[in-house]
């Protein structure tokens, strides 16, 4: 059975700028794929590519976007909207003003089962409480007749993930659910999200900076670096034994308690992501990689060192010995 | 809720009663009302006779409570020129500028709204230039000239309307495009803005990310959170036909009440002339009362505010 979410050359382009390079990956039925990297290296653009999404003054391309085996690079925005919201669903960054403030909770749940299920409104706002309060949220009922400004980011986000699930779609996205959150707000949720992935099945793409909830919640990971996928490996394996050296440099980075401040940044790994336009050739780690060589100013070969891992480097698995 | 009320009742009050101390000091600023009552050709004593007569010559504080706990009630005292009571008089034409006002602004409102639409859908695209520009030119058109024009095309050489007068609907269409062009620009570049804000807020994300259909997202979530200035907007513009009717009042002879203030203040009629500013002030006043509120009924922030 092929992936539920396949993803296959993707490339995305703003003008001049190449924000995604022939990125690939593929989330499969009932996973938890992670997509990490650090800020501007292109993890949004590729969710909002998926959902058909991007914004106008965008290009996009790919060899292959596929969704349960049929593919919707060729869908038009009317067909992609039949998908969007029934079997795939994506929650956003900035929870404060994903809600739209004009209309109650409940009727900007329910109108998504009106929509793609033809459910009446009645019913529409049942399965919503019943949702709210699987997500954990108190006394639905009387949530479903508030508005977003009268809810805290945490209980939003919950709404937000509540709306996604009206349907019961097969593939979520999540684009750094928890940003934007009070740190104990981001356990409460990450634990959500992990608990609904388990018990509906559902597939997750989640897009987060934090390695710490990487290794907690995913099955597969995909690290992107100036928009490329640049490895893409099982969790266990890739912390186990990292492959590409930007991978290297972010593990080394994972802060150890006691060691290192929690709050530092992610990928403090010296120097600084290049700009990448049109034509850019080789690889663009090269600056800050400890182990470049000349060719890698060339074409990069696409190394596949065990089943299912895959890394973008010129460097052999057995030659990554200096690190 | 209840509060919020409250509170613009009050301020909507005070612009009465501050419009109301205006309306009188005007009047009075104007010259001696006296001496332009009585006309050019009179001896003294006729003007002191008139004087005496109008009561202009207690003390100006005395004259002016005198008018305001008499306009309190309604009762504006009798018009020096129409010798009617004001307030008949007021309460004949205003039908006519109200139907005028309305037309004016349904008819801009219809225009402007669909049009600033689909200028956001289409930013940049010739479609969006092409609206913009027309309301450009529309904006430099003066409403006279713009009013002589239908009239000499429509009226006289197509002979389709009426060109003067208020028996059928068919009077107010020509005086209705006429007052419409003046508000249609300010509504429609409004309408754009908010809709271009609109649609590339957050929550239009969210909204394509549920699936919804392109009419769901435009008109009921965009245009909801667009709606808010152009209501406001649409108010103060509603207020200004009404006064702009004084010159389409004029042009196209309808006895309005923008004709009657004409009327008034070329034939020094002080008490009518103080009667219809105030007026036109109560108007003004509950239109903004009225926006307000319907901003409210739109805006859930604005009511726990
Ligand atoms: N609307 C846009 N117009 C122009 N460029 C854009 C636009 N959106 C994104 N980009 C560019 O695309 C690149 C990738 O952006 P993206 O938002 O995907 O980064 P990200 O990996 O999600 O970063 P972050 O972790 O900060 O969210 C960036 O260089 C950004 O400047
Ligand atoms: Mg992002």
């Amino acid at each position: 059975m092929s992936a539920l979410l396949e993803v296959e050359e993707l490339d995305i382009s703003f003008g001049a700028l190449s924000a995604v390079r022939g990125a690939s990956l593929e989330v499969r039925r009932g996973e938890t794929h992670c997509l990490v990297g650090e800020s501007g290296c292109g993890k949004s653009v590729t969710a909002l590519a998926v959902m058909g999404l991007l914004p106008r003054n965008s290009v996009r391309q790919a060899r292959r976007l596929a969704f349960d085996g049929k593919d919707i690079l060729s869908l038009d925005e009317k067909g992609l909207s039949r998908l969007r919201g029934d079997r795939m669903a994506m929650i956003f960054q900035e929870p404060m003003t994903s809600l739209n403030p004009a209309y109650t909770v409940g009727s900007q749940m329910a109108e998504v089962l009106v929509r793609h299920r033809g459910a009446s409104k009645r019913a529409a706002l049942d399965r919503a409480a019943e949702l709210l309060a699987r997500v954990r949220i108190t006394s639905p009922g009387m949530r479903l007749g508030q508005y977003p400004h009268q809810l805290s980011g945490g209980l939003r986000q919950r709404v937000m993930i509540a709306m996604a699930l009206m349907c019961d779609p097969e593939l979520l996205i999540a684009d750094e659910p928890t940003t934007a959150l009070d740190v104990t707000v981001q356990a409460q949720i990450l634990r959500l999200l992990a608990d609904l992935q388990k018990d509906l099945g559902l597939a997750i793409l989640l897009i987060t900076h934090d390695l710490g909830v990487v290794a907690r919640t995913a099955h597969r990971v995909s690290v992107m670096y100036a928009g490329e996928v640049v490895e893409s490996s099982p969790v266990d394996r890739l912390f186990n034994r990292p492959m590409h050296p930007y991978t290297r440099g972010l593990l080394s980075c994972v802060p150890v308690p006691g060691k290192v401040r929690r709050d530092q940044p992610l990928g403090s790994i010296p120097g600084m992501v290049p700009h990448v336009t049109q034509g850019f050739e080789g690889c663009a780690f090269r600056q800050r990689c400890a182990l470049a060589r000349p060719d890698c100013s060339g074409p990069i070969g696409r190394r596949r060192p065990e089943a299912d891992r895959v890394y973008l480097c010129q460097i052999a698995p057995e030659e990554m010995t200096v690190s | 809720m209840l509060q919020f009320l409250a509170r613009r009742l009050l301020v909507a009050l005070l612009v009465c009663l501050t419009v109301l101390t205006f309306a009188f000091a005007l009047t009075r600023l104007a010259g001696d009302l006296a001496i332009s009552i009585a006309g050019p050709n009179s001896t003294a004593a006729d003007i002191e006779v008139v004087r005496k007569a109008y009561g202009l010559d207690r003390p100006l504080v005395e004259q002016f409570f005198d008018w305001v706990s008499r306009a309190m009630v309604g009762d504006f005292g009798r018009s020096y020129f129409f010798r009617e009571k004001v307030s008949t008089l007021i309460f004949s034409r205003l039908p006519i500028t109200l139907t005028l006002g309305l037309v004016g602004l349904g008819i801009a409102l219809s225009v402007a709204l669909p049009l600033g639409v689909i200028s956001a859908l289409r930013e940049g695209r010739p479609i969006d230039r092409i609206i913009s520009l027309v309301a450009l030119l529309g904006q430099a058109m003066p409403s006279f000239w713009l009013g002589l024009v239908l009239m000499i095309t429509f009226g006289l050489h197509l002979g389709w309307l009426p060109i003067s007068g208020t028996g059928t609907w068919q009077h107010f269409v020509m005086p209705g495009v006429v007052l419409a062009f003046s508000a249609i620009p300010a509504l429609m570049r409004l309408t754009r803005s908010g809709m271009i804000d609109a649609m590339s807020a957050d929550y239009i994300r969210t909204a394509r990310a549920k699936g919804l259909s392109r009419t769901s997202i435009v008109l009921k979530h965009a245009a909801r959170n667009a709606a808010m200035p152009v209501v406001s907007i649409a108010a103060v513009q509603l207020g200004f036909m009404l006064g702009g009717s004084i010159v389409i009042e004029t042009v196209f002879a309808l006895h309005g009440v923008g004709f009657l203030a004409w009327e008034s203040i070329s034939k020094n009629d002080f008490p009518t002339v103080q009667a219809v500013v105030l007026l036109l002030a109560i108007i003004y006043t509950l239109l903004t009362l009225g926006a307000d509120l319907l901003n409210a009924v739109l805006d859930p922030r604005l009511r726990a505010a």
